[in-house]
Formats: C-alpha cells, structure tokens, sequence
C-alpha cells in the first residue's frame, strides 16, 4: 500500500478517533453541563463587564439581533484597523494602511469566516492587523457559527418555547472552551515543527550562491495558523498559505493542519446526535458527509496522479506544478479535498494548476453549499437544512406532513429552509455571470481559455461557499472584484445565518409528536442514501452547466483523440 | 417591571455588542498571541524565530545565510539546484495542462541539459515544475540522485562523498507515512562548501 493512502487512512481514523470525544465535550459544554472553575470565573467577568445577564434567554429575533450587532462591530474594528495601521504599533516594516475596497473585501471576508486573500499578508499588514484584526475573527466568526447551529439544536429539544438560549453565552462559551484551548495545544505543536512566532523585524540575509540579499518575512504565524486551521477560516498569515515553509514546515505540521481543518465541523456532528439525545442521528449526517469526502477524496488523487501531464524526457509522475516537494502529489489532494469540504480555504498547494478534473471536484465541493463538514456550525446547519428538505420531499411523495426529529416541517420552517439553500447557489450564478459583462475582467486572467473562465468562476464559488481558496492566478485585488467578491461573502453568511436563527426560534415553539410507525426513520441506510441524493442532485442541477463551460470543457481538450 | 430589568433590550444589546466586540478583540487579538509569543519564544526560540543559520567565517565574522526552511536559487552546476522557481519566482498559477505550461516545462528541460549535457538521464518531475511556494527548500532524493555526477565533476569529489553529504540532509517521510522523502538543498551546498554553521 502506498505511502499516500495509508495517510489517507490514518488521516480519516484520526478524524473520528478525536472527533467523537471532541463532539462528546462540545456538546457538554454548550449545554452548560460541564465548566472549570478558572475559565468560569473568567466567563464571568466576561458577562459583568457585557452588563450581560447570563441567565436570561432570548426570543429568535434578539438572539439574530445580537449575532449581527457583534459581527457588525467586529466588522468596524476590523475594517479601521486595516485601514489606520500604519499609525498603529505592532508594525516594525512600517506598512501603511490598505485601499478602502481592499479592507472591505478582507473586512468581509473573515466576518463571514470566509478568509479570502485578495492582500499578502507579508507585505499588505501589520502584525498588529494580523493578531488584534485577523486572529480575533478567526476566532470569534467560528464561535458566531457554533453559536447558531445550538439555537437551531435547542429549536430540535425544546417544546412549546418561545427562546434558544442566549447569544452572548453561546459565543463565549464556544471561544473560552473550545476555540482558544485547541489553539492553544496546535499553536505550540505547529512551532515544534518551526512554524514562526515572534514580533521581530523582517531578517535580512545573505544567500549562499549570489551573496544577494534575502529577506525573511518574520510574525506571530503559530498562533494565527492555528486558528485559521481549527476555525475553518484559511487566511493565512503569508501570501501562499500553508505552501509557505515558514507557515507549514513538515509533513508532520500539514498533517497537524489538515486534521485541525476538518476536526471540530465533524466533531459537531456527534454534538448534535447527544444533543438530539440519540446518536444515531449525529451518525447519520457524520456518514453522508463522509461518503461525498471520499468520493472526492478517490477522485483527486487519481486525477493528479492518472491524469497529470507527462512531458517526453521527464520520469513519470503525478502532477507536481504548484506542489511542495516535502509534500507531493497525494499529500496535496488530501488537503485540497479537505480544505474546500470544509470551508477553510487554507491550501498548501496551488489550486489553479491541478488537472482539470481534480479542479472541478474542488468547485464542486464548494458548490454543494459547503455541507460536506462546512464551516464550524454553518456546514452542520447547512446540512441539517438538506435534511429538512429530504424529510419534506420524502413526505410529498408518501403523503404525509412531514416531520423530522419530531417537529412537524410547515410552511414558515421550509421558506427558511429554502433561504439556507438557494442563496449561496443564487450569489454564485448571478456573480459569475454578472462579472463576464465587465469589459477589463480579462486583464485580470493568468490562464487562457476554459481555465481563464474557471478562475473567475472558482473565485465567486469560493466566495458564495464561504470557502476562501483560490485559483489564485485571478488578480482579486481590483475595485471591482473586491467589492463584487466582498458583497457575496456577506450576503452568503449573513441570510442563511438568520434564517436558521428563526428557523430554531419557530421549531421551539412546536409541540413534540411521538414517533409512530408511520414515522419516516431519519437514521437508516434508507435515509442516508435520500440526503446523498439531494445534496447530490440540488448540486448538479445548479451547476452542471457553469462546470461544464470551465473544467469539464478543459479536460476533454486533454484527451488526446480531441485535443 | 420585569420587562425593565431585562439585558435583553435593543438598546442593552447594541452596548453589549460594542462591548463584546472590543472585549475579544483585547483577549483573543492581544493575550492570546502574545501569550502564545512568550512562551515559543521561552521554550522553542530556534523554531520560532525562523530556523535562521548563523555561519562563521574564515575570518571569525558571523553571517546569517537564510533559513533552513526557506529555500534559495541555485544555478552554478557545483551546487544541488532546487525547484525552478526557489526564491526567484512565485507559483505560476498555470493550468498543470495548458500549452504555456509545455512550453515553460520545456524550456526548463533544455535548461538542465545545457548546464549538464553528459547527463541523458530522464528528468525527475521536481526539477522542471515550479513550486507553490516559490520557496520550496526540498528536492526529491531522485532530483538530487540526477545531480550527483554534475556535482562531483565539478567538485572534484567522488560521487559517493557527494551522496554521503546528500543523504545527511536527506529526511524521510515523517513517522513513515506522512509526506515524501526529501533532500534540504540549501543544507547540503553550506556543507559541500564546507561552512561551519554554529546555530
């Protein structure tokens, strides 16, 4: 068995191995049934200083209410910070503050734990920007995920009641207990391997064949990788990402970010089964999501290795441009399937210059709605809104109102339901398709061709999935696109976000039915098989075409009876 | 009079939210990282502050050659040569199939056979695609294996003592499983250049 698969298979063991306590401990922990003296006392000091009582609950429309003011005001920090910081301390390289529309489109960007890079972090921030600005949404915009996707579990638990929980208490709670203790045990892993942390000035060295000189962008990286990571956020601290040594210096420290990636939106699943007080649930999803990663899994890294160009004079190989040499070809398709499953967006490798096929898995991946794992919280809300709709299709075809861990599915719980999954899909087309119109989008092309379309079209899918990765040889950092790509993200984040609020609130206010046996079972092989479809099916009814104009065009140019 | 009491105003959640927002941004924006500072700078400084190599001169003057992580261009044929890209060149960005790619891929084979045109060996994929970096300190064992009779040719070396060096800066893939094999190139030309590094 080759090296890259048994990878693969410890890399998925692992998953589960950690995520099903990690899933056990979150769950304990949002509840409320489990705290530590030290961070409870913190926790707190936190609400007194809020003026917040923690006790009381909030109806849907005050918890969405909070959930926007914060992310607003996280939004202002952010922005002024990008925009002031070269008055700021914290910046020994003396940069000075970024364009308005590139501090909007970063600004955007990490709120909605996106993490799009229309900046280079090395030569566009400070270290002030990327500790007090970046690291803090990194941090906070997963807990704002985490927050949301309880109030709609607690819309699954509660009967007959008219609140959720409390906002305030969520986010906290998810930051103190979950966000910043992994951070903190992967931010010391990472710099054992010689991931940087420091707030020296750049080094100025000398190289060894030229005597030029070389200088070597310095920083507080650890601490920010590691959240980028856990978060599912993907900006990184250097322009590159994690292809960037100084980011991810061993194959031991990519493994360590590639698990972190996907670790918590997994762990959630089994959150959500104890939550729902039957496992059985939490597994089913956790399955779903595992099969469509797989499939993907299988078809990357057989399009970079089967399918990778062969040149007369070179020894055969996978597709290596764009790739480390420390990591390779199966080390690569790994994280490039996790990363756009997840919505990290962090890569290690250069998307735009995988073979056709394997870029349309990524896109593909994005399109689903980002729901095979997704974002902390948002890819588990995400796909318990796919499940929404299979229990409401199943039950159009037998007849019966349909019900899904006993509340019944009406009118009001389908229009959010539709809201989740038709915006991104809806900002996606229309942005693409909009931004074809625009006579200098060609300038802003590296490739030519389908691949020039599939930049752009990747660019709006990142954006609409609140993904964050690239075919980074699109120039984003123009008016046009930082705005374009900017207003996508949000709008992506923001309506799903509120629509699963009140979808929670009204599920809360239902009476429970006892399951019958006419109830269609949301666990079995059965189910399982209906929620693969729909997520399926949903995706490539809506994407299909826009693929088959970019990656799918540009790989049957490669077969050698057509090209 | 409950209704007053309540935090959970409008106008108490917007002063909540400010609060909060500078709160977390004071915790988890400057603490956090500086906490996480202090202490990889206490226990791991090497590590942290960049894998920097200080050599001492022949003269006794100390030089910062770069970092062992980052890579850098090589050309001269007694040196192993890196990816084609290392510290000149960012990632291309180019479809892996496009006609721009053959061309650039084969710009990079003649550039090979012209520095070493003895050597009719097959290329390994490394030494002629670019990285995603630009940075990349690695080669492949093979893409340093095509380099050793160049390299000690030139040298005046055997080609065993060339591959003895080659292999001490060789690391196989981590726990057995986990990324490649691979060869530090910048770590191997300090020492065929006999440096004496001292950190």
């Amino acid at each position: 068995m080759s090296s890259g698969v048994i990878q693969d298979i410890v890399y998925v063991i692992a998953l589960i191995g950690i995520g099903i306590p990690l899933g056990i401990y979150i769950y304990k922990v949002m509840t409320g049934k489990l705290t530590w003296k030290p961070i409870a006392a913190l926790e707190r000091f936190t609400y007194k200083v809020m003026r917040i009582n923690p006790e009381e609950e909030q109806t849907a429309g005050r918890y969405a209410l909070s959930a926007l003011t914060f992310s607003l005001f996280g939004f202002g920090i952010l922005f002024a910070l990008n925009m002031l910081q070269g008055y700021l301390p914290f910046n020994p390289e003396g940069i000075e503050g970024t364009s308005a529309h590139l501090a909007y489109n970063t600004t955007a960007s990490f709120v909605s734990n996106t993490n799009w890079q229309a900046y280079s972090g090395e030569s566009a921030l400070s270290y002030l920007t990327q500790m007090a600005g970046l690291t803090v949404q990194n941090i906070v915009s997963p807990a704002v995920g985490c927050a949301v996707l309880f109030a709609l579990i607690r819309g699954f638990q509660r009967r007959e009641s008219r609140t959720i929980g409390n906002f305030w208490v969520d986010l906290v709670k998810a930051t103190y207990y979950v966000m910043i203790p992994l951070s903190i045990i992967v931010t010391l892993l990472l710099v054992s391997q010689g991931v940087i942390q420091n707030l020296s000035a750049y080094v100025h060295a000398t190289t060894l064949e030229s005597g030029a000189e070389q200088i070597i962008p310095m920083g507080p990286a650890a601490s920010q990788v590691a959240i980028k990571q856990l978060g599912t956020n993907g900006g990184g601290f250097f322009g590159v990402n994690s292809a960037m040594p100084l980011e991810n210096p061993t194959p031991f420290s990519n493994f360590v970010e590639c698990l972190s990636l996907l670790l918590i939106p997994a762990a959630l699943c089994f959150s959500f089964g104890r939550a729902v007080k039957d496992s059985k649930q939490g597994r089913a999803i956790f399955i779903v999501m595992l099969v469509i990663f797989l499939l993907a899994l299988i078809g990357m890294t057989m399009s970079e290795n089967v399918a990778a160009p062969q040149f007369d004079g070179v020894a055969q190989s996978g597709s290596m441009e764009g790739k480390e040499a420390r990591l390779g070809v199966d080390t690569s398709a790994l994280w490039a399937t996790a990363t756009t499953s997840a919505s990290n967006g962090s890569v290690n490798s250069m998307h735009d210059s995988y073979t056709p096929l394997a870029g349309g898995i990524q896109m593909f991946l994005m399109m689903l709605g980002e729901v095979v794992f997704g974002g902390v919280g948002c890819g588990l809300y995400g796909m318990l809104a796919f499940a929404i709709l299979t229990v409401f299709i199943a039950g159009l075809m037998v007849g019966r109102t349909p019900e899904y861990l006993g509340k019944k599915i009406q009118a009001f719980d389908m229009k959010m339901v539709c809201l989740v999954i038709l915006t991104p899909p809806l900002c996606l087309l229309l942005g693409t398709a909009l931004s074809t119109f625009v006579p200098t989008i060609t300038d802003d092309f590296t490739n030519t061709g389908a691949h020039a379309y599939s930049e752009l079209l990747y660019a709006y899918t990142s954006g609409a999935g609140n993904n964050g990765s690239a075919f980074a040889g699109f120039n984003a950092n123009t008016v046009y696109s930082n705005m374009g790509i900017g207003t996508v993200m949000l709008l992506v984040r923001f309506i799903p976000m509120v629509a699963v609020i009140f979808l929670g609130g009204n599920l809360a206010k239902k009476k429970l039915i006892p399951a019958s046996s006419g109830t269609l079972s949301t666990s079995n092989a059965m189910f399982i098989i209906l929620l693969l479809l729909i997520v399926f099916v949903v995706g490539a009814l809506t994407f299909l075409p826009a693929l088959a104009l970019g990656p799918i065009a540009e790989f049957f140019k490669t077969l050698p009876t057509l090209g | 009079m409950e209704e007053k009491k309540s935090t959970n105003t409008k106008p108490r959640i917007w002063i909540a939210g400010l609060i909060c927002a500078v709160f977390m941004t004071v915790f988890c924006g400057l603490i956090y990282p500086l906490v996480m500072t202090g202490a990889a700078q206490l226990t791991m400084p090497y590590q942290a502050n960049g894998s920097l190599i200080y050599v001492e001169e022949e003269d006794g003057s100390v030089v910062c050659y770069g970092s062992e992580l980052i890579g850098q261009e090589f050309t001269q044929p007694q040196y192993l040569i890196g990816r084609p890209n290392t510290g000149s060149a960012a990632a291309s960005n180019l479809s892996a199939v496009s006609e721009d790619q053959a061309a650039l891929v084969q710009e990079r084979i003649d550039w090979w056979h012209e520095l070493d045109p003895e050597n009719t060996a097959d290329i390994p994929m490394d030494l002629v695609t670019a990285s995603g970096s630009g940075l990349d300190p690695h080669i492949s064992p093979a893409a340093a294996e095509y380099q050793v009779p160049r390299i000690a040719r030139e040298r005046g070396m055997s080609e065993d003592e060339v591959r003895a060096v080659i292999a001490k800066h060789t690391d196989g893939k981590d726990f057995g499983f986990m990324g490649e094999d691979r060869v530090n190139v910048l770590m191997v030309n300090l020492e065929l250049d006999g440096k004496k590094i001292i950190s």
